[in-house]
């Protein structure tokens, strides 16, 4: 916090005793006017591209583009690296930064710096886009980054965080990466509104990165979903996770995550919405689970998470298990698949419901069998099934089932 | 040609007369009519279909196919008596009963869909498929009603053998199957199982209706292997090939037998 206030005070005394100079590049020699310029001076770039990369920034500055300048690695270097505080980097257009098999080239990268603003930047075609290693206090924003590797070997990230603090990544539009956002050791991030699509691997994948917040983003189409791993104290809500199709891709996959919240999420068409494992404590209420193939898979390793008021429509199987152990709570959602009834009209259905399919299991067990679905044998046997369990879970079962749906947002 | 028209004429006639193929018209509208009504859009209905597609139809063609034909047994003797090539007419009785019985589930199905349309695209083709699936349904267990009914004079045989067909089909088949995949749990077994499918018409269909409604599902990795098999073209030609012979392979044998009959 003392570093904060400083902060602050040092930009009064520059903007009342420096008044920055501004210095325009006509020419390609911002390597030069980089060197030049002084501490807290503003440097238009005006068009052009350029290619003497990479350019490193050691003071704090404000870099912006006009009419389109292009910084271009020409495939084999680093782009922009910035080492100090409280730099500016506004709308540029960054390319090609190199392909490293031993460096994680970076189109823009941070590096042990703090109050960094990037704001309104294009990025295509590089390894990887932004990278911010041990940063905090930064804006991410409104940036577009594309690329279009076809292998994940030799591709990089969108946005990627390494021992970050502080950091609020926003409005950004990744896609084509190798994982759109990135996240490792990262404390008191917030991810706001992004779309990350099209993605080789994963849209957003963290791990280690406690008490971080991801809110309205929009996860499409990425090569394995979202994956989240060994963090606790996550909050996930109003996040659209929809189309992440094949057979190790995920909505969202959380691995040991404790103490977290998900809630108001939609989850739509999905090969599998969420799938937990040796997750705790994790709260899951009033999302929707919509046409996804798997609603949610719950190992048996997580333990006293809870599901409450979601809703579980149109997807072939809403609740699968590994076994007949369960550990969380299923309580008060809406199962489109419910056929009980509510005597006394209070909204709760008074016939517990079985979200756990004999087939699920089967298939889970013997993925070839998924060919009978919906067979008529194989509805006789799920019903068997839910009138007497045997295999499946006999205490994964909802008591307070609704009779409405949840109503959305 | 002209025979085989003279013969479907009347008989189309006669099974008008009976109602039924006016009853099974009437169910199907009502109830696809119903569930677009209150059952929610038309991607809730589908599904909801695609269960009495699987079920009904082949339970009604095969029951109804064998009942008919005991039931105008002294008509089929009386027509024999006339100079009347038996070829003819055994196609004549096949297609005056299949053609309608079709039609009627067709229009059923399709009727009340014109009226509402679709909540979105990918619907149509669900319906196309749906409704082609249960033509070629028809088409099958009524060939197969055909067959086993000429095969065995006496009528309560015959409809207990139908239904245990049916049954054979609809339940007992899958069972097998997926004893098989529980057994040789260790060994890959999608081609094997696709495979198993071309042998019942029932399974057949019904993955073609699969492959429309739980796309999401079915790409798991086992899925992709089904999804890239039936989805090419290779796949869509194996499926409309097989049961292109399951319809015509039981309409040959019955056909065969019926040219061999001694009445």
């Amino acid at each position: 916090m003392r570093h904060r206030h400083f902060f602050f005070l040092f930009i009064f005394v520059s903007a009342v005793f420096l008044h920055g100079k501004t210095w325009v590049v006509k020419t390609p020699t911002l390597a030069q006017i980089i060197t030049a310029a002084e501490p807290f001076d503003t440097i238009i770039v005006d068009g052009g591209i350029h290619r003497n990369t990479p350019y490193e920034i050691r003071k704090p500055l404000v870099l912006i583009g006009e009419n389109g300048p292009v910084l271009d690695g020409g495939g084999k270097t680093e782009i922009l690296i910035v080492h100090h505080d409280s730099v500016v980097i506004r709308d540029l257009t960054f390319q090609n930064a190199g392909i490293s098999f031993v460096d994680d080239n970076a189109a823009l990268r941070i590096e042990k710096a703090s109050h960094i603003r990037v704001e309104n930047n294009r990025f295509k075609d590089n390894f990887f886009a932004v990278y911010l290693a041990q940063a905090a206090q930064c804006t991410i924003r409104n940036n577009h980054i594309t690329a279009s590797n076809i292998r994940e070997t030799n591709s990089g990230n969108g946005i990627h965080l390494w021992y970050c603090e502080d950091i609020l990544i926003e409005g950004n539009q990744v896609s084509g990466q190798r994982d759109g956002i990135y996240f490792e050791f990262v404390m008191n991030g917030r991810i706001r509104n992004n779309l990350s699509e099209n993605n080789l691997r994963y849209g957003l994948h963290f791990m280690f990165s406690d008490t971080c917040e991801y809110t309205e983003n929009t996860f499409r189409n990425n090569g394995a979903g979202v994956a989240v791993m060994y963090t606790e104290a996550v909050k996930m809500h109003r996040n659209l996770f929809v189309d992440n199709w094949g057979s190790a891709s995920y909505g969202l996959l959380l691995k040991e995550i404790r103490d977290s919240e998900i809630t108001h999420n939609i989850f739509r068409g999905n090969s599998v919405g969420i799938y937990t494992e040796s997750s705790n404590r994790v709260m899951v209420s009033q999302n929707d689970f919509l046409e996804n193939g798997w609603g949610v898979k719950i190992q048996s390793s997580s333990l006293e998470n809870v599901f409450t008021a979601n809703n579980f429509i149109g997807n072939s199987f809403d609740i699968a298990t590994a076994g007949r152990q369960n550990h969380s709570r299923f309580d008060g959602n809406y199962w489109d698949k419910y056929t009980g009834y509510d005597l006394d009209r209070d909204g709760v259905g008074d016939v517990a419901f079985r979200p756990v399919r004999l087939f699920a299991y089967i298939v889970q067990q013997n993925p070839p069998a998924l060919i009978l679905m919906r067979s008529l044998f194989v509805d006789l046997l799920d019903r068997a099934e839910r009138l007497l369990p045997v295999i499946t879970p006999p205490t994964l079962q909802d008591n307070r089932p609704l009779m409405e749906r949840v109503n959305p947002l | 040609m002209r025979t085989i028209g003279k013969i479907i004429k009347y008989e189309v006639r006669d099974i008008l007369r009976s109602k039924f193929v006016l009853f099974y018209f009437i169910f199907f509208l009502l109830l696809t009519e119903g569930l677009l009504r209150f059952g929610g859009g038309s991607t809730k209905t589908l599904a909801s279909l695609s269960n009495v597609v699987l079920l009904v139809i082949p339970l009604m063609a095969i029951i109804f196919g064998a009942m008919y034909l005991y039931h105008s047994r002294e008509f089929t003797e009386l027509l024999l008596t006339q100079p009347v090539n038996r070829h003819q007419l055994f196609t004549g009785l096949y297609l005056g009963l299949a053609v309608p019985l079709g039609l009627s589930f067709g229009a059923g199905l399709g009727l009340p869909f014109l009226f509402h349309g679709f909540d979105d695209a990918g619907d149509v083709m669900l319906l196309l498929v749906m409704i082609g699936s249960g033509v070629f349904l028809t088409f099958i267990f009524t060939a197969l009603a055909f067959w086993i009914s000429v095969a065995y004079n006496e009528r309560v045989k015959g409809l207990g053998i139908s239904i245990v067909l049916w049954l054979f089909f609809a339940v007992i088949y899958d069972g097998l199957v997926l004893l098989v995949v529980a057994w040789f749990a260790d060994y890959p077994l999608e081609k094997a199982v696709i495979t198993f499918t071309l042998f019942n018409p029932l399974d057949l269909a019904r993955i073609l209706l699969l492959l429309q409604m739980d796309a999401s599902a079915l790409m798991g990795y086992t899925g992709a292997v089904f999804q890239r098999f039936f989805g090419s073209f290779w796949g869509i030609s194996t499926a409309a090939t097989a049961l292109m012979v399951w319809t015509v392979m039981p309409f040959w044998m019955g056909m065969r037998k019926f040219t061999q009959k001694d009445f």
